[in-house]
């Protein structure tokens, strides 16, 4: 490495590191609603991109809302779009158990088929309500730009943020699930459905309500992606392997093992793009998944799913 | 206005061969090629079409093949709406040869064997005059095979890698000499640049242009190319990339990353402190459609090389741009390929004039003189040169918050060169 100063070999290696630390953050939040379906309900949901799209173009909707009507909120506003992508995509979430998935618990397959379909058609809905352009959400500016740690370290902002926001979106997922009453009987349904609709848990609206959070959580996923990346119909696909990938090399019913494979697949990834090409970062990385997978079926942290 | 009952009909394998069939034709066209030439002065479908097209006296029908779904709906969006706005246009200005164009649209669904499927209906079900359309390169591929076969006659409007003429396909776009050599000259000399980064997506486009950009690069201009680098295509974090690029220091970024990578891309530039003000950076695939979905705020003063700009100044392109939106809204906004595609139904309309005939073969030997040309294009003047392509200038634009381009270079007209010596 002639030329560098220890200086500046130093900034690139902080800055290297927190783009490892970012992509961390980025694949956790994507994967953990669709851990939660999967793992808990054994439910392959294949439209959770396009549950992403809807939080990205619920942010999209309120910032040309609040810029037309309440400039002076733009600053604002986003923090809301959040809450509100959480709310929107999560009745959507509902809806679409109630109407679908409910009736194909007992077909795994068909559910894989149906949740597709259901992504189709979402695409196209995005398509005909918003046009087949892509859209870009005017952020406040506190979100946009680097931080700079030092003369030569520059932080991204935006990953500063995605990464506190699933820190708070994990603690709030773990809370649920192992401290209040409802993810004692979310896990419990999990473990022994018959067993559990025995002793009174609805296991109905159990299930209703974790797809619902899923797909909640899918929701801030997209409005906070809306600060790294793009907003249009098939904005959904081009997350859908990535995360698809987070969860099963976690093992299928296991948060703890979608946090550590993140970690995993984001470090692998980052350091390897940095040192050979993209492509061949990624064709290293599937290998690798692959092999283990070979070795290690369940993935990671295995445990009961319900059969 | 004549017609000849006797002439001798070329069959497709060239021996001169007598129909009967086709004398019949004729003696049937009589009366109605009659009247037609005393009361309105028209030439008759049979004069101006022997070959079977669906052409009549009063209309002539012509395809439009774009994605209207899927993921290249994005890009495809405007080339469709600019050729349905000069066909308009054509037909208040009393159609072609008399006859007022009618479109039969179909969706290649951003899928490549579809587009071929829907070229062939187009083709052989529709017999239709001309095809406007196809916009990814993977969609002519699929496309040309059906065209060559059946003759058909193809107005292709993107930038693309060249490396191809066929004598069905007309290509409206600029090849990569045209767009790539000029803004390298102009940001070397400019900006005292001498290295630089190239990044694009991972398929045929983004390979070749960058090909050619490094030769150029390395033998013409006497630079360095410090990076090469592909993005697997719906790639969204650049962050390793950017350091890379941070650790090489090179004077210029040449980028080529499409889709959805390249609204993260410039996103993940801005977040990561990179903008104009310490980085020059061109690119080859942002154009006011882009721009949309980037945000303006983070593309502001870097620089897009292309043929045209929607802020050129000039008489055509004012006219253009108002009656593009009055017809497709106030907020549209166009970008190159748009304003290549509608100069495709013009050229149409001049090799067609030219011929007196809408005859592909007697339209192609038509375009393929070298003396169509367009004086009213919005990107100002077009000449059709005899391989296929067109003349035309290249032109930097420099990205403003309101996503709208200043153009600070334009150049001379270039000769389109699709397969350019030294540069394979």
């Amino acid at each position: 490495m002639g030329g560098y100063s220890y200086d500046e070999l130093g900034a690139i290696f902080a800055m290297q590191g927190f783009s490892g630390i970012s992509l961390f953050s980025v694949l956790l939040l994507m994967a953990l609603g669709l851990a939660i379906i999967f793992g808990q309900m054994g439910v392959i949901n294949m439209a959770h991109g396009e549950f992403m799209a809807v939080g990205a173009y619920t942010t999209y909707l309120l910032s040309s809302l609040t810029e037309t009507y309440f400039p002076a909120f733009l600053p604002y506003y986003f923090l809301f779009s959040i809450a509100a992508a959480f709310v929107i995509a999560g009745v959507m979430g509902y809806l679409a158990e109630y109407i679908l998935i409910r009736h194909l618990y007992s077909r795994p397959l068909d559910t894989l088929l149906a949740t597709w379909g259901l992504s189709l058609i979402m695409q196209q809905s995005f398509r005909s309500l918003f046009g087949a352009r892509e859209v870009s959400p005017t952020l406040p500016d506190w979100l946009l730009g680097a931080y700079p740690a030092t003369d030569m370290i520059d932080i991204p902002i935006n990953g500063l943020f995605v990464l506190a926001l699933t820190g708070v979106v994990t603690l709030g997922v773990f809370y649920l699930m192992f401290k209040s009453s409802w993810g004692l009987q979310v896990r419990a349904t999990t473990q022994n459905r018959a067993m559990s609709g025995a002793v009174g848990i609805n296991t109905k609206k159990i299930d209703r309500y974790t797809f619902a959070l899923g797909c909640g959580i899918a929701g801030i996923a997209g409005a906070a992606f809306t600060t790294i990346a793009s907003t249009g119909p098939t904005t959904g696909s081009l997350y859908i392997v990535d995360t698809f990938m987070v969860v099963v090399f976690g093992g299928a019913a296991s948060l703890f093992g979608t946090i550590a494979s993140a970690f995993s697949i984001a470090q692998a990834q980052s350091i390897l793009e940095f040192f050979i090409s993209s492509s061949m970062a990624k064709v290293f990385t599937l290998f690798v998944l692959v092999l283990i997978l070979m070795f290690k079926p369940e993935g990671l942290f295995a445990s009961k799913v319900r059969r | 206005m004549s017609v000849n009952l006797f002439t001798p009909q070329k069959s497709s394998t060239g021996r001169v061969i007598r129909k009967p069939r086709s004398l019949l034709k004729s003696l049937c066209a009589i009366p109605v090629s009659l009247v037609l030439a005393t009361h309105i002065g028209l030439v008759s479908a049979a004069d101006v079409n022997t070959t079977g097209l669906a052409v009549t006296d009063t209309e002539v029908t012509v395809g439009i093949l774009h994605s209207l779904t899927g993921t290249m709906a994005i890009s495809e969006t405007g080339a469709q709406q600019a050729e349905k706005l000069a066909i308009k246009q054509i037909n208040e200005m009393g159609g072609i040869l008399g006859r007022q164009i009618k479109i039969v649209q179909e969706d290649g669904a951003s899928d490549w064997p579809t587009f071929a499927e829907k070229s062939r209906k187009l083709l052989v079900q529709d017999k239709v005059a001309a095809v406007f359309g196809a916009w990814t390169s993977a969609s002519r591929k699929a496309i040309l095979p059906v065209f060559e076969k059946e003759n058909g006659l193809l107005y292709y409007p993107t930038f693309y890698e060249g490396l191809e003429q066929s004598k069905n396909v007309i290509y409206t776009g600029q090849e990569a000499t045209q767009q790539i050599l000029d803004g390298l000259n102009w940001v070397a000399k400019e900006k005292k640049a001498k290295t630089f980064y190239l990044i694009g997506s991972d398929y045929i486009w983004p390979r070749t242009s960058m090909k050619i950009a490094r030769k150029h690069i390395e033998n013409v201009l006497g630079g360095k190319v410090v990076g090469e680098e592909y993005k697997p295509l719906g790639d969204t974090q650049f962050g390793s990339v950017i350091n890379k690029i941070r650790l090489r220091k090179p004077d210029v970024i040449y980028a080529a990353v499409v889709g959805g990578s390249n609204v993260a891309w410039f996103k993940q530039l801005k977040a990561a402190g990179i903008t104009s003000k310490k980085q020059t950076l061109l690119t080859i695939s942002v154009t006011e459609d882009e721009v949309l979905g980037i945000g303006g705020e983070n593309l502001e003063g870097f620089y897009s090389i292309m043929k045209y700009f929607q802020s050129q100044d000039n008489a055509n392109n004012k006219a253009f741009v108002a009656a593009f939106k009055e017809m497709w809204g106030k907020d549209s906004v166009i970008g190159d390929v748009t304003q290549a595609a509608y100069l495709g139904p013009w050229l149409w309309k001049a090799a067609v004039e030219k011929a007196g005939s809408f005859d592909i073969d007697k339209v192609v030997a038509a375009s393929e003189e070298g003396d169509i040309e367009l004086t009213t294009a919005p990107e100002g003047y077009v000449k059709l040169d005899p391989n296929h392509h067109l003349w035309s200038k290249a032109r930097v634009g420099q990205w403003m918050k309101n996503g709208q381009a200043k153009v600070v270079y334009e150049s001379e007209l270039i000769k389109p060169d699709p397969f350019p010596e030294g540069y394979q």
